[in-house]
């Protein structure tokens, strides 16, 4: 298969940047998106036309979170629950002309080209996506049994990556779901309870520092997200939030 | 060299609490005058962070990603081990260190391997106190399932994806420690060489990848968890940006590398399909409980779904062949990983393969999905299954799996004491960048169990032992000319890389010259290993090598965000790292384990052990460039365990 690449080139976060086209030949269905990039980069070494495309990417199997393209409009490209290294060209139809962009929002801002800063997930995290236990000192693992299903519904939660799609696929640059997600994976647990007001409260109040946009309830996130994280954890975070506002836990 | 393991005194099960009794300690308000580097933020290096944060110490962490989330340990999908004996079936700590130490074919220190055991139960705990969310049962209780190499169930899982939620654990405690201000992170920095001053690990040079500037960094003790060296072989399980530079560099300047032969090749993965492809998907071991491995037992049955004549369900059942059911009764389908590789290694050769290019193997879920419905097998390892179709376009549920071996995981690594100290003072290295616990093979979910296990567990302790003596030497200062001179020797480093660039006639790119070393690897120094092969791989390497250094190109400069420069000196090193991993495969003239030589085994084609020549650790000590390295012996004293045949009949 053959395709026409138009790719955002940007040197660095100061530099304007543009659109450049590639011509991408005898790609084949089995190859991975990523894949067709490295044929492309390669040709660009070879060729001494351009600096290779720069993008994020490492584990390639859709768990580390690392890789994040907007392609054709879509964060991670037309399929569903996926990551970008996950999609495979037999998506695509020979002759394609292909668009591929970076996460385009004001927290992530661009480092070059399709590469991103996410630092600011890091920060949200930092201020209150954990529960704060030191090494050693703690119970059997047996000790608080938890039921399945609030398990299980933490284990939903919990396996978001951190790779930004829902940010990148949200008109606002909400980060709404990414917040959601880690609320209700700690604050559904026994474990997470304990600090769970102050957890709600002090992430939201960091997500909005950092200049993370308002929710307007279109569910773009949960659409594009590669792991599927349901919108429920925004509504569970919300109601989180206001019950904070009056000091005590209406979780149920 | 003079290697001391410093193995405390006492009964093998008393040794860690004798150790713990009697090191020294660095008191509260000394730890806030002491400095810590910890490069990498796997299990390994994450736990250790934040362990070591909570303590009180000033902790500098450093990674190559942009967070500290993104580290490889998230990959592992199987689980973890722990011997809880939650299951009530005769688990014991005894009977994981037994297991290990048998799994690894008789070639780890007993002592180092008890103590994860040891500590393995704690792991469970602290992780649920941090909110993991492993599987449950219906009364609320922690699950377990089984793994390769055990006859218990003791494997904690967070369905598929158990790597990424013991990171997420490890990562909420760096990031707590990182809101108290105890420890520093450094996203998007890359060790570039380490500073010793007066004999002692000092700090190191980073790179900022963002920038291209070389930034110091000083401190009383470096930690290096910066995985293992598996990329070695291109495609490989690991992720793009995995690679053993780190480890390298500290080899480089003085610290041993023990049993870089020690190779896992992973059983279970999904097979190559094109020149360009760029790495290989793992899929689970824990499949290894439900699924059937198996090929057809007529040629010309293999010869027509090669051809796409015949599909895998066209085959009666008679006409199967479940080669690891009928070979190894008592394991069966959970043999370990290096049992498992060369069975399927053995029957593709043999012309039993399948796939269009005849290197895979049937992984079958049809029985499992009768036994237990589809309901219970989607619960189980759905989103194995929707990794598997997304990549190979067939849906399991329907049709089996098709696998392959594929380098997975490095049991050797830098060579480090009962403490995890290198043979550098003041230099530790933990989880798989360390050669510690897995001797010459890994068993599965036993990756993330020695992570945590060095981090949580062990260097909160042992580095206090090394501490204690620097509470006297005030603040490290990265003026010294030492580490100007390590700064210089980076710069010209990567200078050369593009003066090579600039100078040739023919240009490639590193990843070209990549594959073609990871190809000479698989070939010759892959699943099974001989003197011959040996030495053409070392021809071809060093020929490779050269090659390299008159033609590589790489673009752009040093001083933006260049990722064609970073691979190209983690490129450089790797073919160091190869000719090491040849010579040391070449030295140890026996089957051990993950290292098969084909002139050693025995009749029906298992490992074949010269406990009599080689039973010991093999240190390798840097001589200089393209000069042959020194070994030296570290003698492996079986006192507690009787060693037997590796049988799993």
């Amino acid at each position: 298969m053959n395709f026409t690449l138009h790719i955002w080139r940007q040197e660095n976060a100061q530099a304007k940047g543009r659109f450049e086209t590639y011509h991408v030949e005898n790609i084949t269905a089995e190859c991975s998106f990523l894949e067709m990039l490295d044929i492309l980069n390669e040709q660009l070494v070879n060729d001494r036309i351009a600096h290779p495309v720069c993008f994020d990417n490492d584990c390639r199997e859709g768990i580390c979170g690392m890789c994040g393209l907007y392609i054709n409009g879509r964060p991670h490209g037309n399929d569903d629950g996926i990551t970008t290294c996950q999609l495979h060209m037999r998506r695509f139809n020979d002759g394609d002309e292909i668009w591929i962009e970076p996460w385009r929002a004001k927290p992530f801002p661009v480092i070059r080209d399709l590469v991103v800063d996410r630092t600011a997930f890091d920060k949200i995290i930092q201020a209150g996506g954990y529960i704060s236990t030191t090494t050693g000192g703690v119970p059997d693992a047996n000790t608080i049994p938890i039921p399945k299903h609030i398990a299980d519904q933490a284990m939903d939660a919990a396996a978001c990556i951190g790779c930004g799609a829902c940010v990148a696929a949200c008109k606002n640059a909400s980060a709404m779901l990414f917040v959601g997600a880690k609320v209700s994976h700690l604050n559904l647990l026994p474990q997470g309870r304990v600090e769970a007001l102050d957890r709600v409260r002090n992430m939201v109040i960091k997500m909005d520092e950092l200049g993370f946009g308002s929710c307007t309830n279109t569910y773009a996130c949960e659409a594009e997200c590669p792991k599927q994280i349901k919108r429920q954890n925004i509504a569970r975070m919300n109601r989180q939030w206001i019950g904070q506002m009056f000091g005590r836990d209406r979780r149920k | 060299m003079n290697l001391d393991s410093k193995i405390p005194e006492g009964p093998l099960s008393e040794k860690w609490t004798n150790y713990k009794a009697s090191q020294k300690l660095v008191n509260p308000a000394n730890k806030r005058k002491i400095d810590i580097i910890v490069v990498g933020t796997g299990l390994a290096g994450a736990s250790a962070a934040a362990s070591l944060g909570a303590l009180g110490f000033n902790v500098d962490i450093f990674c190559i990603q942009d967070s500290p989330r993104r580290a490889h340990s998230i990959a592992a999908q199987g689980g973890i081990n722990a011997a809880k004996n939650y299951q009530n079936d005769g688990d014991s700590v005894e009977r994981l260190f037994r297991d290990t130490i048998k799994g690894g074919d008789y070639r780890a220190r007993e002592a180092n391997v008890y103590r994860l055991a040891e500590v393995s139960g704690n792991i469970i705990d602290q992780c649920v106190a941090q909110g993991v969310p492993f599987a449950r049962d219906y009364g609320g209780l922690l699950d377990n399932r089984s793994f390769g190499g055990a006859q218990v169930s003791r494997t904690f899982y967070a369905r598929g994806q158990t790597g990424q939620q013991l990171l997420l654990g490890a990562y909420g405690a760096l990031s707590r420690e990182i809101a108290r201000g105890s420890v520093h992170l450094h996203e998007r920095r890359e060790m570039m060489e380490l500073v010793i001053v007066d004999g002692r690990a000092r700090g190191i040079i980073a790179r900022n990848l963002v920038t291209g500037a070389l930034e110091r960094y000083a401190a009383h003790a470096v930690v290096v968890a910066t995985g293992g060296y598996g990329n070695v072989y291109y495609l490989s399980t690991n992720a793009m940006n995995s690679n053993g530079s780190a480890a390298w560099i500290c080899h480089k300047k003085g610290a041993a590398f023990a049993n870089p032969c020690y190779v896992q090749i992973h059983p279970t993965c999904i097979p190559v399909h094109g020149d360009y492809q760029s790495k290989l998907t793992l899929m689970s071991e824990s499949l290894r409980n439900d699924g059937r491995i198996w090929v057809p037992k007529k040629k010309e049955d293999a010869e027509a779904i090669r051809a796409h004549k015949l599909k895998p369900t066209d085959i009666a059942e008679e006409d199967r062949d479940y080669y690891l059911e009928r070979r190894y009764p008592a394991f069966g389908n959970l043999v370990p990983r290096d049992v498992a590789s060369r069975a399927a290694k053995e029957r593709c050769d043999a012309g039993y393969g399948v796939g269009s290019t005849g290197l895979a193997v049937y992984l079958d879920f049809a029985d499992a999905i009768q036994r237990l419905g589809r309901d219970v097998v989607e619960q189980k390892y759905g989103n194995l299954f929707q990794m598997y179709q997304k990549i190979v376009d067939t849906d399991p549920y329907e049709e089996p799996m098709m696998i392959y071996p594929a380098v997975h995981y490095t049991m050797g690594g830098l060579w480090v004491d009962y403490e995890l100290q290198t043979t550098i003072p003041g230099l530790f290295a933990a989880g798989e960048a360390n050669f510690s616990d897995h001797g010459a093979n890994r068993l599965g979910a036993s990756a993330l169990m020695q992570g945590l296990a060095d981090g949580y567990f062990v260097l909160p302790y042992t580095m206090q032992n090394y501490l204690a003596d620097q509470i006297y030497e005030g603040k490290i200062s990265p003026d010294a000319p030492e580490f100007e001179q390590a700064e210089q020797a980076v710069r010209q480093r990567v200078n050369s890389l593009f003066d090579v660039g600039r100078h040739t006639s023919a240009p490639h790119s590193v990843d070209h010259f990549h594959k073609a070393l990871g190809k000479i690897m698989w070939e010759y120094v892959g699943m099974a290993r001989s003197a011959e092969s040996l030495n053409t791989a070392m021809e071809r390497v060093k020929e490779l090598e050269k090659q390299f250094w008159n033609e590589v190109y790489i673009p752009g400069t040093a001083d933006e965000f260049n990722p064609d420069l970073e691979k190209g000196y983690r490129l450089a090193d790797y073919f160091e790292l190869a000719r090491l991993i040849i010579t040391d495969a070449q030295h140890r003239e026996e089957s051990c384990g993950g290292h098969f030589r084909i002139e050693h085994q025995t009749e029906d084609g298992e490992t074949l052990r010269d406990d009599e020549n080689f039973m010991y650790v093999a240190a390798w000590e840097y001589q200089g460039y393209d000069k042959p390295e020194t070994m030296t012996k570290e003698p492996l004293d079986y006192e507690h365990i009787k060693i037997a045949k590796r049988n799993y009949k």
